[in-house]
C-alpha cells in the first residue's frame, strides 16, 4: 500500500487527483495543472513535499564525512543556515542522488534528499559513515511544503510572528533558519522566489490551511514538473541517475574539484571523464505545434542522444525539453516525433526564471 | 462520475457524436476522455473537405500528458472544424460537449450510427477503467 503524507486528507478535500509517485499517494493536480503553473509564476502556490526525506548529520566529524560523501564541498558553508546544492556520487562518478545540504554548525548539517531514492540513499549514507564519528538520523517526524511564487514573501507572513517575519524577509536565497517550530528555507524547485517550510507532522495541516486561506493555490506534481523543467532544474531518475555523470547532466558547477586534495567519492572517475569529455545536457525549444517528450531520439552534430524531460511550457506557449547528447552540438537538432523528423532549436538548459523567458542560444 | 449526456452517441474510443440533421454530425471527445488526458495544449484538426472512413485517425488531441489520436466515429466528409480550439485548446477540457466540439462530418452512411454506443452503454464501458 502506498504511503500517505499527513496532508493526504487535505488533498482529497481540495479535490486532488491522487496518483502513485514512487510509493507515495500524491496529488497530480487539483483541476487544471496549467492554472496551477500560472499561479506559481504570477502569484503563489503551495506543494506538499512531505514525501521528501530529511536527514540530519551531526557529530564531531560531520563536516569531514560530508566533504567525503558529496561532490560539492560543504567547507564552502560558513554562515549558519547557508544551503548548498550537490550530487552524491558512486565510485564510478554516477549520480546516486541530488540533494540540498544546510549548514548549522561544523558538527550539524541537514540534508534533504529525494523520496524515490530514499532506501538506497539511507543505505549509502550509513555505509559511507563507516569510520567517521557522525550520527545520521532520518527525521520522519517532520513534514514539508514548498510555498513558491512572486507573492510567496507576502503569503508566508501568516505562519510567523512579526519578529520572525521581519527576519525571514531579510533572508538571502539558499538559506534555512529555524523559527520556533517552523524551519523556513529560501529554496525551491520552480525558478520563482519562495520558501520550503519544515514543521513537525502534527502542525503541517494547520500550515497548509493557513496558506490556502491566505489565497495560496494548492499545486500538484503536474505543475511541479512543468515549473522545474521551465527553470531547467533536473529531475532525478529522469535527467540523471547512477549511470550518468554530473558532467553530462548540467551539474558540473556543483562539483568542487578545488581544493585538489579533497578526496570525495567519485572524484577519480570524474577527473577521467573530464579529460575524456562527456555528453552534455542541452535545452531544446520547438515553436511549432506538438510536444517534445522524454525518450525521443535527438540528433546533433556529434551524433544521437535522447530527450530526458520534455513538456509543453505553459509560460512560453510552446514545447521545451532537456536532452543529453554527444558533443559537438550545433545550433539545431533533429527530433524524431510521431514518425517524422522535426528540426528544433538548441538553447541553454534554462527557459523561464522569475516569471520571465530566459531562452538563450547555447 | 463523469457526465455522459443521454442525447449523444459514443465510440468506445471516447468520441461523442451529435446528430445535427441533414446528415451532419458534430464530433467531440467525452468528459471522461478529457479527464484522462488532462490539460489540452494543442488540437490538430482535419481540413474541411477531407474524407475519412470510420475508425481512421483524423485529429490529434495533445495534452500535458500525451498525444492521442481521435478516430472518425462515422465515415464521411469534414464540413466544418472548430477553429476556436487553435487559440483555446482548454475549451475541450472546460466544455467538452459544447464549445469544445472538434469537427462536423457529413455522414456517408447514417446506418453506421447503429454501431455506436448509447449513453448507458458508454457509461458502463468507462466505469471499469
Amino acid at each position: 500500500m502506498a504511503s500517505k503524507t499527513p496532508l493526504y486528507d487535505a488533498h482529497v478535500a481540495a479535490g486532488a487527483k491522487m496518483v502513485d509517485f514512487h510509493g507515495w499517494d500524491m496529488p497530480l493536480n487539483y483541476g487544471s495543472q496549467i492554472e496551477e503553473h500560472h499561479a506559481v509564476r504570477q502569484h503563489a502556490g503551495v506543494f506538499d513535499v512531505s514525501h521528501m526525506t530529511i536527514v540530519d548529520a551531526t557529530g564531531p566529524e560531520a563536516k569531514a564525512y560530508l566533504r567525503h560523501l558529496l561532490a560539492n564541498d560543504v567547507a564552502k558553508l560558513t554562515q549558519p543556515g547557508k544551503a548548498l546544492y550537490t550530487g552524491m556520487l558512486n565510485e564510478e562518478g554516477g549520480v546516486i542522488d541530488d540533494l540540498i545540504v544546510y549548514y548549522f554548525a561544523d558538527d550539524s548539517y541537514r540534508l534533504v534528499v529525494n523520496s524515490a531514492t530514499r532506501d538506497k540513499d539511507m543505505a549509502w549514507l550509513m555505509k559511507q559513515a563507516g569510520e567517521f564519528d557522525v550520527s545520521v538520523t532520518e527525521r520522519q517526524e517532520f513534514a514539508m511544503v514548498a510555498l513558491q511564487g512572486p507573492e510567496a514573501e507576502e503569503k508566508v507572513a501568516v505562519l510567523l510572528s512579526d519578529d520572525q517575519y521581519g527576519q525571514v524577509k531579510q533572508m538571502k536565497p539558499f538559506f534555512g533558519v529555524q523559527h520556533g517550530d517552523v524551519f523556513v528555507a529560501t529554496t525551491g524547485y520552480t525558478g520563482e522566489k519562495g520558501y520550503e517550510i519544515i514543521v513537525p507532522n502534527e502542525l503541517i495541516v494547520s500550515v497548509w490551511d493557513k496558506l490556502l486561506a491566505n489565497g495560496v493555490k494548492p499545486c500538484g506534481l503536474g505543475a511541479r514538473d512543468t515549473l522545474r523543467l521551465e527553470a531547467g532544474l533536473n529531475l532525478y531518475g529522469q535527467d540523471m541517475d547512477e549511470t550518468v555523470s554530473p558532467l553530462a547532466a548540467n551539474m558540473a558547477w556543483s562539483v568542487a574539484f578545488e581544493p585538489a586534495d579533497r578526496d570525495f567519492v567519485g572524484r577519480a572517475a570524474l577527473e577521467q571523464q573530464k579529460e575524456a569529455g562527456t555528453e552534455k545536457l542541452i535545452g531544446l525549444v520547438m515553436e511549432d505545434k506538438g510536444v517534445l517528450r522524454a525518450g525521443l531520439k535527438v540528433t546533433v552534430d556529434g551524433g544521437e542522444g535522447v530527450i530526458t524531460s520534455g513538456t509543453f511550457s505553459p509560460t512560453l506557449g510552446y514545447s521545451i525539453a532537456l536532452a543529453r547528447v554527444p558533443q559537438p552540438v550545433g545550433e539545431t537538432a533533429q527530433v524524431e516525433m510521431r514518425k517524422k523528423m522535426v528540426t528544433v532549436k538548441v538553447v541553454k538548459p534554462s527557459f523561464v526564471r522569475n516569471g520571465q523567458a530566459v531562452v538563450k542560444p547555447l | 462520475m463523469s457526465n455522459v449526456p443521454t442525447e449523444l452517441k459514443y465510440a468506445p474510443s471516447h468520441e461523442w457524436v451529435r446528430n445535427e440533421g441533414n446528415g451532419i454530425f458534430t464530433v467531440g471527445i467525452s468528459e471522461h476522455a478529457q479527464e484522462l488526458l488532462g490539460d489540452m495544449v494543442f488540437v490538430e484538426l482535419p481540413e474541411e473537405g477531407d474524407t475519412f472512413s470510420v475508425g481512421d485517425d483524423c485529429a490529434v488531441a495533445e495534452s500535458v500528458k500525451a498525444a492521442s489520436d481521435i478516430y472518425a466515429p462515422l465515415s464521411g466528409e469534414i464540413v466544418e472544424v472548430n477553429e476556436e480550439l487553435e487559440d483555446s485548446p482548454e475549451t475541450v477540457n472546460n466544455d467538452p460537449y459544447g464549445d469544445g466540439w472538434l469537427f462536423k462530418i457529413k455522414a456517408e452512411d447514417e446506418s453506421e450510427l447503429n454501431n455506436l454506443l448509447n449513453a448507458e452503454a458508454y457509461a458502463a464501458s468507462i466505469e471499469d477503467e
